[in-house]
């Protein structure tokens, strides 16, 4: 059954990638997708089985990978709880997005090509989460990013998609390096790279040291940092996370999918399933919970001025995303999966949801030429709706169980920075749902802006100067001309999976609540996350008290009105405020100007000194000084010889009369002896 | 009964020259023929080299399908034998000749019977170096090699062909100059040059390092690695395609075949002495190149620059002298045999078409070529070593090994993974993505179907030897733990005497 789950989509790629053109768009689009709906049934099965069963962990064994020395890699499945909830999560998603993709891609020529794309990440993020040891999970993990870097930049034709997608592999790729790194420090500590293997000497390790680049660390600290520098890099947390917003350049079904739900999660399902080794270092677990706060709040920051409608939500999952590094760094790796598993419906849902505007709109992605948006897309409105509640923390709705537990874990958190976290994290639910509910009064309410042929000076628009313009239309360059289209609802394929990720995003919570994070914890996750001896999260998150319980809650009652006043009741307040503060404006509407600055630090400094020591050090100095140097003086010599062949006697008579005056100067001298 | 395996696959693409020399060449039948008869050369000596591959026991590390006839005097012998660290090289060699040929089949029109008596000749020769059981020998068909390549980049190749090849022929003739020192003081210590007979015998501490600089001076030419590289680029812009699929996939495994053949299981304390420096020069060559990589503006320059890069973890592989620095490295030979020779035919594919390396020249070929975007694609994530291909078994077993022996050399070369990325997918990006809209290339066309026989099945190896790749681990594991063992009793006996000197 496990082989079936994740192998179905492999071979839904295969069909798709090599016979589309043969087969058809329709033929590869029901291939595909009928596969995920499979294998997402199953999943659900397993989950079933695993997580709410009795049924114990197991270990499956698909082929031997590679075999060097006393390095022995397999292909294995471990499946465990924690396997089959990212099981869920995967194939229920990506079969939706399939399902949904139908509608959404209908216009596009390469259909099938996408829809292989789509196959190909959800089979290798299959791999990552069933692995069985590090090399395997590297190997999913470079997978989805090939797979992520196809799907961003699959409208080639677009410079700034192709820019996004290799940035988003070569980013990636900075957290890969320490990924790497991480692994041999596990290798060489453990002697092995399954989990079976690591997961019992962790204790031992921790009380070793180890040398690395010049110092000496405590070994697990050092090997915990360096693995989750894979997971900043993959779930875009601070200082690695330029590449989320850019990658919103692929089709927005991609962005629900990889950029939403599931690859961006994989940072999480990391350092949870290590959870072993990460309880061992404290000052792991610290820069975990420390890295994920910034990100939190840095990229809630961010999202209140955001324009481009899917832009705003790739802040927002960058920003919770932080929320359950937080969760995972306070020792409450349940709660940090829980928010996972929630937000993946929630998130998904505001993401189709946005396509479903899009869509509306004509490739519209510009929220300052929507508004009343409600009255002609119905459906999608009350679904963003309920995206918007979830993801705000609405109570009842998932993403109040999951955030609450996360907010109120870092209160009780006994890891160095909890406070920080804390305050952080709170201010953050304020920031967020003051920018969800932007985003939905923006595009629903109000009156509508679609209608009139665009200028720029609207009364929403926030724009200070028109730099900002640039970031908002490329996006939507070289489409139809739009603005005189009637909005329209989508095609029932788009609708259901709205409908379903709605279901999942009201009732995720109320359900599982219990399982992912309360009463019934050990039975549930059974050994798959690991807690040390002196870790009380589960029982210290019922003692904190009142304030900080209701803390998140408040301030999200507070972002909601600031929202609503900004936007529905004095619209041109915004606009006031952004002019009487316009360093902070710009600063936040340029991202921090981490862009700006990357390129600075790296980017030119890479190329200069490629162009240096090509022309210089290899041209001047090697070959210079090596074998055009050499033949340089050859021809120099015989050239000078060449001079001395003049053909007049007297010149020979002089050499002569020289060499004869030498000659006779050393016997005179040198002979006299 | 001594088998004739290995003499079959030297005199087989000789027998295929003889033919072609006595083809007439000069009319469309007669050059017709001479394709034919090459290829034909090339494929049956593929297929003896299977022979070979079945009989050839992966377990065992000895010399095995030996023979020995009598050749210059007493000592000097025309001796063949293969191990587990030559066979897969044999195999990469007679694996990799008929792509050549067959991507030769158009675009070379002047010449023509020439140009396949050199490849015929070239790769009886290449195969003569991974085959051969004695020095002299060896280094014959070392030396030989160039010849031929000489002349393919000299008179086949591009503008600045002749200097490119005189570079070539200049920097790597220096080098063996000094192996021939090398070899001669070999032959007055040990009083023989039969090779399994050297790796047996003990060279005195202090001639080790002399000896080893000599054979270093010739095989990190070959490699090539930093700061001896400035050959390659040349020379691969100049040499035509299948040129340079050979250069690339085969003359820069001799000199890590050397390495692994000679300076470590010979020469043990100077190559434990020395592995500072070889990492040392591996690291920088993998960061120096694959910066200057970056800035390419001609494609096939810029492959060389990242083959470079690629030696330079194999040599680093090398030298760890842990199980899996060795395996990786070698595994990496013979991976960037694949791919290396992959892309370069890719790249031959649509220089065939406009007649220019020029990067700027391309763009949003993706659109017109959707076949060819695929093979390129894969090759270009093996180039980057995305595990799932040939390319990251390699690259990640090297590392290992790396950060074993020393964790800095492990820390800037993998560095190297970011650097990879960034220029391999920005010259896909720059030639494949984009519109298409240069009118220059209005009217190219996709793969051909000779062009797909090409490609797919070097795309279907670079894929499955990177989910399985025990068929080529396996071949020289049993050799790997033998060199591990005897490499480490004799430093092991060094450290005894040096500490008994005390």
């Amino acid at each position: 059954m496990y082989q079936a789950i994740v192998f179905l989509p492999l071979v839904g790629f295969l069909i798709a990638g090599l016979f589309g053109r043969i087969i058809g768009a329709r033929a590869s689009e029901v291939v595909t997708t009928a596969f995920l709906m499979a294998a997402a049934l199953l999943s659900w099965i397993a989950f079933f089985q695993v997580g709410l069963g009795h049924h114990e962990a197991l270990r499956v064994q698909v082929a031997q990978w590679m075999v060097a020395g006393d390095l022995k890699v397999d292909w294995a499945f471990r499946i465990d709880t924690l396997t089959v909830v990212m099981l869920v999560v995967v194939n229920t998603v990506s079969s939706l997005v399939h399902l949904y993709s139908i509608g959404y891609m209908h216009e596009d020529p390469h259909r099938p090509r996408f829809f292989a794309y789509l196959s190909l990440f959800t089979f290798a993020m299959l791999m990552l989460v069933t692995s069985d040891n590090l090399v395997q999970m590297f190997f999913g993990w470079e997978g989805v990013g090939l797979a992520s870097y196809l799907l961003i930049g699959f409208w080639y034709q677009k410079p700034s998609a192709v820019a996004a997608a290799m940035k988003a592999f070569i980013v990636n790729r900075v957290g890969d390096f320490g990924f790497s790194l991480g692994i041999f420090l596990v290798f060489v500590l453990s002697g092995s790279v399954a989990f079976p293997e690591i997961f019992p000497k962790a204790e031992e390790i921790a009380k070793g040291t180890f040398h690395f680049i010049g110092y000496d660390w405590n070994a697990m600290t050092i090997a915990c940092l360096l693995l989750f520098m894979g997971a900043m890099g993959k779930s875009a947390q601070f200082l690695l996370h330029t590449w989320l917003p850019d990658a919103m350049e692929g089709p927005t079904p991609v962005s629900a999918l990889i950029h939403a739900a599931t690859m961006v999660t994989a940072g999480v399902f990391m350092v949870a399933r290590l959870s072993p080794l990460f309880e061992q270092s404290h000052v792991a677990l610290s820069v975990v919970m420390i890295v994920g706060a910034t990100t939190a709040f840095f990229a809630g920051t961010i999202g209140l001025v955001q324009n481009d409608i899917k832009r705003v939500i790739a802040y927002s999952t960058c920003s919770q995303l932080g929320y359950m590094f937080v969760a995972l760094g306070a020792g409450a790796y349940g709660a940090g999966i829980f928010h996972l598993f929630t937000h993946a419906f929630f998130k998904a849902l505001l993401f189709l949801g946005a396509g479903s505007v899009i869509h509306a709109m004509h490739h519209e992605q510009d929220i300052r030429h929507m508004g009343g948006l409600a009255r002609k897309i119905p459906f999608t409105t009350v679904m963003f709706a309920i995206g918007t509640l979830a993801l705000t923390g609405f109570p009842l709705t998932a993403g109040y169980y999951s955030k609450d537990a996360i907010i109120e874990s870092s209160y009780a958190a006994h890891t160095f920075g909890n406070a920080y976290a804390f305050i952080l994290l709170s201010i953050t639910a304020g920031l967020t749902s003051f920018y969800s509910w932007r985003l939905f009064f923006v595009t629903f309410m109000g009156a509508p802006r679609w209608d009139t042929p665009h200028g720029h000076d609207l009364a929403v628009s926030h724009h200070v100067e028109s730099e900002d313009d640039s970031h908002g239309s490329h996006a939507h360059a070289g489409d139809h001309g739009h603005g005189h289209h009637e909005p329209h609802e989508s095609p029932l394929t788009m609708l259901i999976p709205l409908g379903v990720l709605g279901l999942g995003a009201l009732f995720a919570g109320l359900v599982f609540e219990g399982y992912f994070f309360g009463h019934a914890y050990d039975e549930f996750w059974k050994n798959a996350l690991h807690t040390g001896p002196e870790n009380h999260i589960l029982h210290a998150v019922h003692e904190i008290p009142a304030w900080a319980k209701y803390s998140p809650t408040v301030e999200m009652i507070i972002g909601f009105v600031v929202a609503y006043i900004f936007y529905i009741q004095k619209p041109y307040l915004p606009r006031q405020l952004a002019e009487s503060q316009p360093l902070l404006y710009r600063f936040l509407l340029n991202k921090w100007y981490f862009d700006e600055l990357y390129d600075v630090i790296f980017v030119r400094p890479a190329k200069w000194l490629g162009r240096f020591l090509w022309k210089k050090g290899d041209g001047a100095v090697i070959d210079g000084f090596g074998p055009d140097g050499v033949s340089a003086r050859v021809v120099d010599v015989t050239q000078a010889v060449v001079r001395l062949q003049t053909g007049y006697v007297y010149h020979y008579a002089f050499a002569m009369l020289i060499g004869v005056a030498a000659l006779v100067t050393w016997y005179m001298f040198g002979g006299a002896h | 009964m001594m088998s004739h395996l290995l003499t079959g696959l030297l005199v087989l693409p000789l027998a295929g020259a003889l033919f072609v020399l006595m083809t007439r060449g000069d009319t469309e039948a007669g050059q017709r023929n001479i394709r034919w008869i090459s290829l034909i050369a090339t494929v049956v000596t593929f297929l003896l080299s299977l022979v070979a591959w079945g009989r050839f026991d992966a377990g065992n590390p000895t010399f095995q399908l030996v023979e020995e006839g009598a050749w210059l005097s007493e000592t000097i012998k025309f001796k063949l034998g293969v191990d587990g660290f030559s066979m897969p090289f044999i195999m990469l060699t007679t694996f990799l000749m008929p792509f050549c040929i067959v991507a030769s089949w158009i675009s070379v029109e002047k010449r023509v019977k020439e140009y396949f008596i050199a490849f015929l000749v070239l790769e009886s020769l290449m195969i003569g170096v991974f085959a051969a059981l004695d020095l002299v020998l060896f280094y014959l068909f070392f030396e030989a090699g160039l010849i031929p390549m000489f002349l393919i980049i000299g008179i086949w190749g591009g503008k600045r062909r002749i200097y490119a090849s005189f570079k070539f022929f200049l920097y790597t003739l220096l080098g063996s100059l000094l192996m021939l020192v090398a070899i001669m003081a070999m032959y007055w210590d040990a009083g023989t040059t039969d090779i399994p007979t050297l790796l047996a015998h003990k060279f005195p501490h202090g001639m080790q390092f002399w000896l080893w600089l000599a054979f270093f001076a010739s095989f990190a030419v070959k490699m090539p690695m930093w700061p001896v590289h400035t050959w390659l680029p040349d020379a691969h812009v100049e040499a035509p395609t299948a040129g340079s699929v050979i250069l690339a996939a085969i003359l820069l495994k001799m000199g890590g075949y050397g390495f692994i053949r000679f300076s470590i299981p010979m020469f043990p304390d100077a190559s434990h002495y020395f592995a500072p420096f070889m990492f040392a020069l591996s690291v920088i060559a993998i960061v120096y190149t694959s910066l200057v990589a970056l800035m390419q503006e001609d494609m096939k320059k810029l492959i060389a620059y990242s083959s470079v890069a690629h030696m330079g973890f194999v040599t680093m592989g090398l030298f760890t002298l842990t199980p899996q620095g060795i395996q990786g490295a070698m595994f990496q030979m013979v991976s960037h045999g694949i791919v290396s020779g992959a892309l370069f035919l890719c790249v031959g594919v649509i220089y065939d078409r406009m007649h220019t390396r020029e990067i700027a020249a391309y763009g949003g070929l993706t659109e017109p070529m959707p076949k060819y975007a695929v093979a390129l694609m894969v090759f270009t994530m093996a180039n980057v070593g995305l595990p799932g291909t040939s390319g990251f078994v390699g690259e990640f077993l090297t590392l290992l090994g790396a950060f074993r022996a020393n964790t800095w050399v492990a820390f800037f070369a993998t560095t190297g993974v970011i650097l990879s990325a960034a220029y391999a997918l920005w010259l896909y990006a720059r030639v494949m993505f984009g519109p298409f809209e240069k009118p220059s290339l209005k009217g190219i066309l996709d793969l051909t179907p000779r062009e797909v026989g090409l490609l797919v099945p070097l795309v279907l190896l670079t894929i499955y030897y990177g989910v399985h790749p025990a068929p080529v681990l396996d071949a020289f594991a049993a050799s790997t733990d033998a060199l591990l063992k005897t490499t480490q009793t004799a430093l092991a006996g060094a450290a005894k005497i040096a500490s008994a000197a005390h």
